[in-house]
């Protein structure tokens, strides 16, 4: 069973006369339950690789299936809906919305839920559950600017949680954080790994990447090599 | 969706609240602009509804011919040289005929002329109107309890007796009861009969343009006038003299229905113009017609005021769209981290329009309000023109009189009108700055700082 399967994966941006191929045909498996680490210097494509992965983007061409569904060719407030349901996002600047308490950001993606439901003592109730989990229990009230970062980003990995998606897409989650704290961080992701989500993070750092079950490392639009050792002999990389 | 509606316009609420200054400045456009389209449409209102309700004071059913001096051309002033006396007007044969018109019901003969009257050392310039006794009924009239107004008998027998209006006779009589007191009419006794209840003016007829006062005037038998002041009315001013010959100054006539009083003055204008082929020096009033015009006047008075209060909107308008704008650049990267979360474009439009739409609504309100105050503002305003601008100018004009006099009426009907307006501008110039934010790339949103 496959969380997601990418065939021939392309993406290419036309900026005037400049044509920029950011991805050029990645074909990759991800299996239900994998805690992927993409890796890869700058501009190698990460980025644009996730924003796919996180039907945020549509490829140029080649195809997507996500959870079984082909979702290349999906309509844009289809992908809205499945970016909702089925994937939960954690960014590197955290990117919580910073006039709402802890509560609320935590709260907001059950607002664009199908349907548009109102918010029951239900989801109040999961979301103190999901809050106390990652140790925010007692900043419900807090507003984001109240908060250290590595607080800020236990609010982030919440909100992903909230709406208990199957996959969670993590932009260099740890890039913006010290050591110890993104050592927290990691153990979080872990043990939601644990629990059978499949986790796709972006980081150029090694001993983060470690603490993954895989590891890829892309340069210039194309997956290079496999492992964590492909990222350490760049000059050699494994072939895929 | 009552629900998701709900919650979209309390996130509204919420982010508007956020930048309390900003959204109350961007509200005061929409609430000027309300404000000023009730006060406006209030003000016409207020004068055409003065102007219809003088016309009604001068009977629905009600037709009258007036005498009016003719224009100063060759032939009149050719007569009037030879005799130095200028005759025209309405004779009394001109009322004989009008009575005999079969849907007529009721008629008065009256002549009018501006004499003093005097009570002991008080007195007081008047309009001596010397009329039959229906003149009371015809224009509405009361007497005041104690009193009565002339009769038949009165006429046959050339009494004279007089009926006093109530503004002359608070000023010939202030502490006394007129009744069965004598005043002097140019050296002529009459006894007061009866004083008559006080009645609002009636509109401008015959080409004046001051209204029918029917305070100051005194009633005498038409027989007594025609004896004892004789067919002439003299001016004697600064060393000139000049005397008109009026038989009539006016005569009224009631038709029985409203039905009848369009086709009735057809056939009263007829019969005065076969007396007066070649001059015209009557006039045919017929307020019914007038009631209409001032309808005409009033949806025109209307429609002009409304659409220079509805710029003010329009500005106010444009002042929305322009923060909206700056809003949701300033809000890219919440739309991108909104839209990562799973909001649909339709989501991000419904958000924006919402804001705009609340902005504007509320400012609706708070117009509403504002222009529901405007009869005390309008209050405060005379006031002021009273005190700095008419203070210095001796007596009133006709025009500062008629500002003086209008109440403004704020119409029920501008009311959900304006807010209607004001919930539109808020969805027509929400709706780009909306669209402008739906349409931002999630990514690139994300991205901007
Ligand atoms: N929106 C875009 N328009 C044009 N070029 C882009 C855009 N996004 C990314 N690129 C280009 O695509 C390539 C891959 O970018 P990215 O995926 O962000 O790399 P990484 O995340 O690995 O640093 C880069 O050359 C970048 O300049
Ligand atoms: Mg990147």
């Amino acid at each position: 069973m496959y969380a997601a399967q990418l065939t021939e994966l392309m993406k290419t941006y036309y900026m005037g006369d400049n044509v920029v191929r950011a991805l050029r045909g990645v074909t990759l498996d991800i299996p239900t339950g994998d805690f992927l680490a993409i890796m890869g210097s700058s501009g190698s494509g990460k980025s644009t690789l996730l924003n796919l992965l996180g039907c945020l983007d549509r490829p140029s061409s080649g195809k997507y299936m996500l959870g079984g569904v082909d979702v290349s060719t999906m309509s844009d407030d289809k992908l809205s809906g499945i970016r909702n349901k089925m994937i939960g996002f954690i960014f590197q600047s955290f990117n919580l919305i910073t006039q709402y308490t802890v509560l609320e950001n935590i709260l907001l993606p059950l607002q664009y839920r199908q349907g548009a439901p109102t918010i029951t003592s239900y989801d109040e109730k999961r979301c103190i559950e999901i809050a106390s989990r990652v140790g925010l229990a007692q900043r419900l009230d807090h507003r984001p600017f109240q908060l250290s970062g590595g607080q800020q980003q236990r609010v982030a990995i919440a909100r992903a949680l909230i709406n208990d998606p199957e996959i969670i897409m993590a932009d260099e989650p740890t890039g913006n954080l010290d050591s110890v704290t993104a050592t927290e961080i990691m153990q979080i992701l872990k043990d939601l790994n644990a629990e059978g989500r499949t986790i796709i993070m972006v980081t150029h750092e090694p001993d983060v990447a470690i603490q993954t079950k895989r590891q890829i490392y892309m340069k210039d639009g194309l997956v290079a090599g496999e492992g964590i050792f492909a990222y350490e002999s760049t000059a050699q990389p494994v072939p895929h | 969706m009552n629900t998701q509606f709900f919650r979209t316009v309390r996130l509204a609420i919420k982010s508007l609240l956020l930048h309390k200054l900003r959204s109350g400045l961007t509200m005061l456009g929409i609430v000027f602009g309300v404000f000023s389209v009730i006060a406006m449409l209030a003000i016409g209102e207020g004068a055409s509804s003065q102007a219809q309700r003088q016309v009604l004071e001068l009977g629905a059913t009600n037709i009258i011919v007036r005498s009016v001096k003719p224009p100063d051309d060759g032939e009149n002033t050719a007569s009037s040289s030879n005799s130095r006396v200028l005759r025209y007007g309405l004779l009394e044969k001109d009322y004989r005929l009008l009575t005999a018109i079969p849907t007529i019901t009721q008629t008065t003969p009256m002549r009018e002329i501006v004499k003093q009257a005097r009570y002991q050392h008080r007195q007081l310039n008047v309009r001596i109107v010397g009329c039959t006794p229906e003149y009371l009924t015809i224009n509405h009239l009361n007497m005041a309890p104690g009193g009565r107004f002339l009769t038949g008998h009165d006429l046959d027998s050339l009494e004279n007796v007089c009926v006093v209006g109530s503004q002359a006779a608070a000023v010939l009589f202030p502490y006394e009861d007129p009744l069965g007191k004598i005043v002097q009419l140019e050296n002529q006794a009459y006894q007061v009969i009866g004083v008559t209840n006080e009645r609002t003016a009636s509109a401008a007829i015959g080409g004046s343009m001051s209204g029918q006062d029917y305070n100051k005037d005194v009633y005498i038998p038409l027989t007594t006038m025609k004896v004892r002041f004789g067919i002439l009315n003299v001016q004697r001013s600064a060393g000139s003299f000049s005397a008109e010959q009026i038989e009539l100054s006016q005569v009224t006539l009631q038709v029985a229905s409203k039905e009848d009083v369009i086709s009735t003055a057809e056939v009263v204008r007829e019969s005065v113009e076969r007396n007066h082929p070649r001059s015209k020096d009557y006039a045919v009033v017929v307020p019914l017609e007038l009631l209409k015009q001032a309808d005409q006047i009033r949806y025109i008075f209307n429609f002009v005021l409304g659409s220079i209060a509805a710029i003010s909107l329009i500005v106010g308008g444009i002042g929305i769209m322009n923060i909206m704008l700056a809003t949701v650049t300033e809000r890219t990267r919440e739309i991108g981290i909104r839209r990562a979360l799973g909001a649909k474009r339709s989501d991000i439009i419904n958000q924006f329009l919402t804001e705009t739409i609340v902005l504007s609504g509320t400012g609706g309100l708070v117009g509403i309000f504002l222009g529901l105050m405007t009869p005390v503002a309008f209050t405060g305003l005379k006031f002021a023109v009273n005190q700095f601008v008419l203070s210095g100018s001796s007596g009133t004009s006709d025009i500062s009189r008629i500002f003086l006099e209008m109440q403004p009426q704020v119409a029920i009907w501008s009311l959900p009108i304006a807010f209607g307006i004001s919930v539109a501008i808020g969805v027509i110039f929400g709706v780009y700055p909306a669209r402008s934010a739906a349409r931002l790339d999630p990514i690139e949103a994300l991205r901007h700082e």
